[in-house]
């Protein structure tokens, strides 16, 4: 049986960025092949650039890519995506501006064939506030924030130093323990939404978003994996993402990926030879590192 | 060629002449209405007094009603209350849930092929003590065939174990708001919500383009309504895709097609701009008998449904507000364009909050861009109060009452929903009608039966399903309901200068009644015979739909 193919939910308001991200990711999908869902094919998602034919429900882009619009039924749009050959390797769900993203999630998980990496929310610094205040949106802008793994504060080149540092306490305010990353024109680096962050550190591919990783290293077996990846996603540790191999002292190997707040623990798909531990990513200063590679002496003096 | 009609009685709905005993047509319009003695001197006619008898109104028109009706009665009738098919069987309501079974037992008995599906259709276990239809009742009736039943509100479905399993949700670990599990962790088999019932239902019969009929579906969506007395109808959400537009060009083109078909073209899928274009190429492509060029908007859910856009103080169970459909931005962009281009809006909009998003975005783009005469018309508008009322009469929008709703979820509204103080108000014709609004009233078919007369009756005594009338300060009189069944809802079609009176120049569109809807009383109008109808000339009687 293949591997459940991993899935992104993009939220966030009209005009928070979502498009100019999914552009962002597709020119930055280094080999992988994405499928991008939208709502509709409104106005066009993709840059003309980077399209290489169009049809009426399908836009195949460079480098193996593809653009499927679901109108009315993204369970039908779902389901003759996972039988695309060759098969996508991640799949971007972008939401219309106002869908409740967990409501989405929960659909995705009816689904046999998918995993859902994540509701990656985007926020524009420059008119959350107003619209998290208005009379009709503010509800929805509130419950897309709740059920946001994480949030990418874009357009932060709009407002001041001032008002960032605001906005970032009214979050907090708002909804303790959000995970955010801030970026300008949704330049954010692929890995804090695709995850598949194996490779050199991230933070240098985008300067002005600092994003840092860490290597948490496991020196032996734990004692409860799910346990572990409950823990690398608890708020305290401000983690953006984290991934990798663990062995439980029965000698299994489990797979722990963490979005945010959302942790997921599942066997190991078929051998594998990386080695066991973890790396995690933070943003903009905010994780707290040493308490999170505590977590990893923690279990080697266990071991 | 003129032929001049007798009747026992013409109700014109026109003042200046509100009753007649003849009408002469010719070339499929009124030539004329009068006494015999002031039409004959058009010259040579016929005097054709099949109808000496009857009673003629201007032919009935349902401004809100989905044609995929029509397609539906493929499938097992599994109704609380009695309804007649397309070919005039009547269909005797089923009372408990065993009941729903054995008819499904019969439908199977009729499928030769074991592993066919079998679908049913509104099934409402509001009225069965909301008993929760199961998955093990559902295999009673078969282990090998998938089986799904689409409930009333169209929200839900029930579903047998081999639809579950062929869906790949007979498992555990389901986790999904609208997928309840049973003690042993397997789904119960009802879905709720379309999210849920797409991957059952393509297995189970019901395909994706539910939205849209067939040809057979329209064509038995033209049997209803000569049944019902309507000459033209909507079909208020159509995805209207190059071929659907062909087919339905095709059908109503039939020499024997007996309705007049506005179709409006749902905004999906495209961009506001290309959605005005597009909609502007359909008018074009409009026949006497397929009328293009509208466009619906849904901007929330539905009020049983807890979709809906409430205002404060919200759901009367503390549900959390519903949902929006469309973004103010993007309302707002459609209205300036179709204001710009003068094509016309129908907006789905239920709750209140959802009915002052519309009213605030119309307001701003009337300021842009004004319109002398646009007519968009806010449909179901359940919740309105009167000072919303004043604003759409101020906007020079018009008003589609879901005047049925209160009759089959009336109780419902008052008891779980909105609470006593709103329900009393829901579907507020009076007020509509004294703050100024041109109103129709509607059915919603297949939601609730096509029949404008019903419908008239719901909003003439607003009587609910256990028998309470609820708001009685909201009931409207007889002839405002007759108005609204025709003028009323011409007028919403911006169609008032060719059809819903009896008057010369206009369509020859005719409802041919047994009884007099002013006369029988107004808590037995729904009681009103139809014989059939008159459409653009042509004469169709109830009787030959088969």
């Amino acid at each position: 049986m293949t591997a459940p193919l991993p899935l992104t939910i993009l939220g966030g308001f009209l005009g928070a960025g979502k498009t100019t991200l999914v552009n962002h990711l597709l020119r930055h999908a280094e080999g992988r092949r994405l499928a991008v869902l939208v709502n509709e094919f409104g106005e066009l998602p993709i840059d003309e650039d980077l399209i290489e034919a169009e049809g009426d429900d399908l836009i195949s882009i460079s480098g193996g890519c593809v653009c499927c619009s679901y109108g009315s039924d993204l369970t039908a749009a779902l389901m003759d995506l996972a039988r695309m050959e060759p098969r996508p390797d991640h799949v971007l769900l972008e939401s219309s501006g106002v869908a409740i993203p967990g409501a989405i999630a929960a659909t995705v998980g009816l689904l046999q064939g998918y995993r859902l990496d994540g509701i990656v929310v985007l926020a524009d610094a420059e008119t959350l506030r107003a619209t998290a205040a208005d009379r009709y949106m503010g509800d929805t802008v509130t419950r897309q924030l709740e059920d946001a793994d994480l949030v990418v504060l874009n357009k932060c080149d709009l407002v001041t130093g001032a008002e960032l540092s605001a906005l970032r306490g009214w979050l907090q305010d708002r909804h303790a323990g959000l995970r955010q990353v801030e970026a300008r024109q949704a330049a954010v680096d692929p890995a804090v939404v695709l995850g598949g962050f194996d490779g050199a550190p991230v933070s240098a591919r985008t300067p002005e978003n600092p994003v840092q990783s860490r290597h948490l290293r496991l020196d032996g077996p734990v004692d409860d994996p799910a346990a572990l990846a409950g823990a690398l996603a608890q708020d305290r540790l401000g983690l953006i993402r984290a991934k990798g191999f663990v062995t439980d002292r029965a000698g299994a190997r489990f797979l722990i990926q963490v979005v945010g707040r959302r942790a997921a623990c599942t066997p190991a798909p078929g051998p594998v030879s990386a080695p066991d531990g973890i790396v995690c990513l933070g943003a903009g200063g905010r994780a707290d590192w040493p308490a999170v590679l505590a977590l990893g002496a923690r279990t080697s003096e266990e071991a | 060629m003129t032929t001049i009609y007798s009747a026992r009685k013409i109700i014109t709905m026109c003042a200046s002449q509100p009753t007649a005993s003849h009408v002469a047509v010719r070339d499929g319009r009124i030539l004329g209405v009068g006494p015999l003695d002031s039409l004959t001197g058009w010259g040579d006619y016929t005097l054709d007094e099949r109808f000496a008898d009857k009673v003629l109104m201007p032919g009935l028109i349902e401004g809100h009603a989905h044609t995929m009706e029509g397609t539906l009665w493929k499938y097992a009738y599994c109704g609380y209350f009695d309804r007649t098919d397309p070919v005039g069987r009547d269909w005797e309501g089923i009372k408990t849930l065993d009941g729903v079974l054995n008819r499904l037992k019969e439908a199977d008995a009729l499928i030769a092929d074991p592993d066919a599906p079998l679908p049913g259709w509104q099934f409402d276990p509001i009225y069965m003590d909301n008993r929760r239809m199961t998955r093990h009742d559902l295999d009673k009736v078969s282990t090998t065939r998938p089986i799904g039943v689409l409930h009333a509100s169209g929200h839900i479905m029930n579903v047998n174990s081999k639809a579950l399993e062929l869906g790949g949700m007979l498992r555990t670990g389901i986790n999904h708001p609208g997928v309840p599990l049973g003690e042993d962790g397997l789904p119960t088999g009802e879905l709720k919500g379309p999210d849920v019932m797409t991957p059952i239902g393509v297995h189970v019969g019901f395909d994706r383009s539910m939205l849209d009929c067939d040809d057979d579906g329209l064509r038995n969506f033209g049997r209803l309504c000569v049944r019902a007395g309507v000459t033209t109808t909507t079909d208020l959400a159509a995805r209207l895709e190059d071929d659907t537009v062909d087919m339905m060009l095709k059908v109503t083109g039939e020499a024997d097609y007996p309705a007049r078909v506005v179709a409006l073209r749902y905004f999906m899928g495209m961009t506001p701009r290309e959605l005005v274009d597009r909609v502007i190429a359909l008018r074009a492509r409009s026949t006497d008998r397929l009328r293009l060029g509208r466009i619906k908007v849904v901007t929330d859910g539905s009020i049983q449904g807890f979709s809906a856009r409430l205002r404060w103080p919200g759901y009367f169970n503390g549900a959390p507000n519903g949902l929006w459909y469309v973004s103010p931005q993007q309302l707002r962009e459609v209205m300036d364009l179709a204001l710009a281009e003068d094509v016309q809006i129908h907006t789905h909009t239920n709750g209140d909050e959802a009915t002052d998003l519309v009213l605030d975005t119309m307001e701003a783009a009337l300021r842009g861009q004004p319109s002398p005469d646009h007519r968009f018309t806010i449909q179901h508008c359940q919740l309105a109060d009167s000072a919303q009322f004043h604003r759409m009469g101020k906007l020079g929008m018009c008003v589609n009452l879901f005047a049925n709703h209160h009759f089959y979820w009336g109780d419902e509204h008052y008891r779980l929903t909105v609470g006593p103080e709103r329900a009393e108000r829901m579907n507020a014709c009076a007020t509509a009608l004294a703050r100024g609004v041109p109103m129709a009233i509607h059915s919603d078919a297949p939601i609730t039966p096509l029949g404008p007369l019903f419908t008239a009756w719901c909003a003439v005594n607003r009587i609910t399903a256990s028998g309470r009338t609820q708001g009685e300060a909201e009931k409207i009189g007889v002839a405002e309901a007759l108005y609204a069944i025709t003028m009323g809802a011409a007028y919403t079609l911006k169609l008032d200068g060719e059809i819903g009176s009896i008057e010369v120049g206009k369509k020859a569109d005719f409802a041919v009644l047994e009884d007099d809807p002013t006369e029988i009383g107004g808590g037995n109008l729904k009681d009103v015979r139809v014989w059939g109808t008159v459409q653009g000339g042509r004469v169709f009687a109830a009787a030959d739909q088969t």
